[in-house]
């Protein structure tokens, strides 16, 4: 999948306000026999958006069309469960590009960056502000500007900082992979086998375990 | 020197490289792949044109989708029949170990490494899979990885992580009757919420787990993912030396004595600050049972729903929509309640002391009528045990038959599927709306639990089946 670079950006939001949604929800397990990365936006969610006899469940919010944008704003602890990329792959085949919330599992966290979907961590009572101004309003729109780690909400100019590593954001604005960045340090690697003794014959019992 | 934790020490020993304001680069001594998560890893590197670089730590292994019956047919659904193929394919190409279908080794990732002994004291050990963390049981830094990550460990044997917080969790006393190691994980889960240990890794100690199997550790280990932590750890010990010494792996060495020597090095300064402490007396915890869809909410099985999701908000949605699922009611007493089916297995309890308890309690007694079970070993290894020791007519005798080895209904990427609206009390790690088949409704227990509800047909303390 190719990866957009991603810096400043306004849209529109989804907002999707249940707790502890895991990988599971987003993109069930029968659906991981893909050998490829493409084509799982169709089954975001697959589960909630479709009732069980295979017809649109019209009470599901991606299924509500006053909702749409390539922000997901949603409960605490999002992504947890199976560390499946499938989910970030869905999340992003779908159209996403940020995700907030109060909170997110790590392993999620990690995927979406490798894949340039951008995670936004702001306080509990600042995801709820905000999925009740878009409830209320569909057509509330967040500016997002990566650099200056701000979120403003458009219509009441009110702007929540977020945190993220410099080197994260210099990955994400640039379009840069983390594994480009391993690839070129391939000499420090090596260097780390041998000095840790790695690759001696016994490496399995040989590993310098120095100062410990 | 300043006092360290055994995470600390192993994290510190294979950091490659520290980026300035950014993640550490980590080295990672033992790789394990399966066939969901690695065919896009190596269309990377073939995108890419690069090799593996050090396919001699990698480990590849056929278990996710796999049949538990006729494995020795050809997979009848062909997207997965592609899948293990492609595992396959990838493995000889990059000259990878593989135990593959019908490899007397074969059998669930997280079973078959400790149990050939691949994974080893002092190790960072990664896998595309979020039980990985059941290998902290051996006193390793031990996590699962996306597989953009996977790809990264194939091309460098490297990740990038941020170092996470350290918790520790000391658990001391004796077991009280019917509760195993699955019961005290399921305990701390549920106070510490499914998100309740997110940013931290955790190390396990006191003199519960001390006493503790390694099978039983691992299954602690295993479920430490469950409250959001990175991963769980146990420093080595006496129990740890006597499980590996003469598995496979460590018989292809030489140096067994000077090898104890440094692994015994492996634990916590004294003194040592932890960034979080938690302490839980055993006294504390029965048999536990989940009763929602995540595997925070769990409660005695002989006790009741709560009226809340515990925040004072008493109208919490996800709990309503959870209990709703579920198909039950706050303050409903949770035993007696009618049960479909029965899992015996996956990464958490599909070794062989799972199997011994499962029999503990079926031994001279009947699968309930209407009970369907699904005794699935974690490996080939421990389907022969089961078979060496007995166990296998122990439950022929009670009407159980048992299955081929894989992750199975756990996830039911197979065929081995709980229909919509069904109760399953399963001994494997999530209770995930639709996790073990669209539909379908878990209740998370041990293998002592799940065998009381197979012979009774609902919700039972297993108590009631144990005579001292």
């Amino acid at each position: 999948m190719s990866k957009e670079k991603i810096n400043k950006m306004e849209s529109t939001c989804v907002p999707l306000p249940v707790e502890n949604v895991d990988t599971d929800q987003i993109i069930p397990a029968r659906f991981l026999t893909a050998t490829t990365r493409e084509g799982f936006g169709e089954n975001l969610f697959r589960d909630w958006r479709y009732l069980a006899d295979g017809y649109v469940n019209k009470t599901f919010i991606l299924n509500n069309p006053e909702y749409s944008g390539k922000v997901l704003v949603t409960g605490k602890n999002f992504g947890c469960g199976s560390s499946r990329e499938h989910a970030v792959w869905a999340i992003y085949d779908y159209g996403f590009r940020v995700v907030i919330s109060s909170f997110f599992a790590d392993i999620f966290m990690n995927n979406a960056i490798n894949n340039g979907l951008l995670t936004i961590k702001i306080p509990e009572h600042s995801v709820q502000n905000l999925i009740h101004l878009i409830q209320k309003d569909p057509q509330t729109k967040v500016r997002l500007n990566l650099e200056a780690q701000t979120l403003e909400i458009v219509a009441t100019g009110e702007i929540v900082r977020f945190e993220i590593n410099r080197y994260k954001k210099e990955c994400l604005i640039n379009g840069f992979n983390d594994i480009d960045y391993l690839i070129n340090m391939k000499e420090k690697i090596v260097d780390y086998e041998t000095r840790k003794r790695v690759h001696d014959e016994n490496r399995n019992y040989g590993y310098d375990f120095e100062g410990w | 020197m300043k006092a360290k934790t055994l995470f600390d020490k192993i994290w510190d020993n294979h950091v490659v490289y520290s980026i300035e304001d950014g993640p550490d680069v980590i080295y990672i001594d033992q790789h394990y792949i399966h066939e969901v998560t690695s065919p896009q890893a190596f269309s990377g590197l073939d995108e890419r044109g690069i090799p593996v670089f050090r396919p001699s730590q990698t480990l590849a292994t056929a278990d996710h989708n796999i049949p538990t019956k006729d494995q020795h047919l050809q997979i009848k659904d062909e997207l997965s029949r592609i899948q293990v193929e492609k595992l396959t394919e990838n493995c000889r190409k990059h000259n990878i170990k593989l135990f593959g279908l019908n490899n007397p080794n074969n059998g669930i990732v997280h079973v078959i490494g400790p149990e050939l002994g691949y994974t080893r004291p002092g190790m960072t050990i990664v896998c595309g899979d979020s039980h990985t963390s059941t290998h902290g049981a051996f006193g390793t830094i031990a996590f699962g990885i996306g597989t953009s990550e996977v790809e990264m460990v194939l091309a460098t044997q490297c990740v990038l992580q941020t170092k996470p917080k350290t918790m520790r969790i000391t658990i001391n006393g004796n077991l009280n009757k019917g509760v195993t190691s699955k019961d005290i994980i399921m305990y701390i889960i549920s106070k510490l919420s499914s998100g309740g240990a997110t940013g931290y890794f955790v190390e396990y100690c006191g003199t519960a787990i001390e006493k503790l199997s390694m099978e039983a550790r691992m299954t602690i280990c295993n479920m430490t993912i469950e409250m959001g932590a990175r991963g769980g750890l146990i420093a080595p010990d006496e129990i740890t030396f006597d499980y590996l010494k003469g598995r496979p792996e460590i018989l292809n060495q030489s140096d067994w004595e000077s090898t104890l020597t440094q692994w015994k090095n492996l634990k916590s300064d004294p003194g040592v600050k932890f960034d979080h402490e938690i302490t839980i007396l055993t006294s504390e915890i029965k048999p536990m049972i989940t009763f929602g869809t995540n595997p925070g909410m769990a409660i005695p099985v002989s006790g009741f729903i709560p009226q809340s999701g515990g925040q004072d908000d008493k109208d919490d949605a996800s709990f309503i929509k959870s209990l709703d699922y579920m198909g039950f009611k706050p303050g409903e007493k949770i035993s007696g309640h009618k049960v479909d089916y029965v899992f015996l297995g996956s990464c958490t309890n599909g070794r062989i002391e799972d199997f011994r308890a499962f029999a503990s309690i079926v031994k001279g007694r009947k699968k309930a009528p209407g009970i369907i079970a699904l005794l699935v070993p974690g490996s080939r290894m421990v389907e022969e045990q089961v078979k060496k020791e007995g166990l296998l007519e122990i439950f022929n005798d009670a009407g159980f038959e048992l299955r081929q080895p894989g992750c199975s209904s756990c996830l039911a990427m197979n065929e081995d599927k709980i229909p919509a609206g069904k109760y399953a009390v399963s001994t494997s790690n999530r209770n995930f709306e639709g996790r073990q088949g669209p539909g379908s409704r878990t209740l998370l227990a041990s293998p002592l639990t799940a065998a009381a509800a197979a012979i009774s047909g609902k919700i039972t303390d297993p108590t009631e089946f144990m005579n001292n």
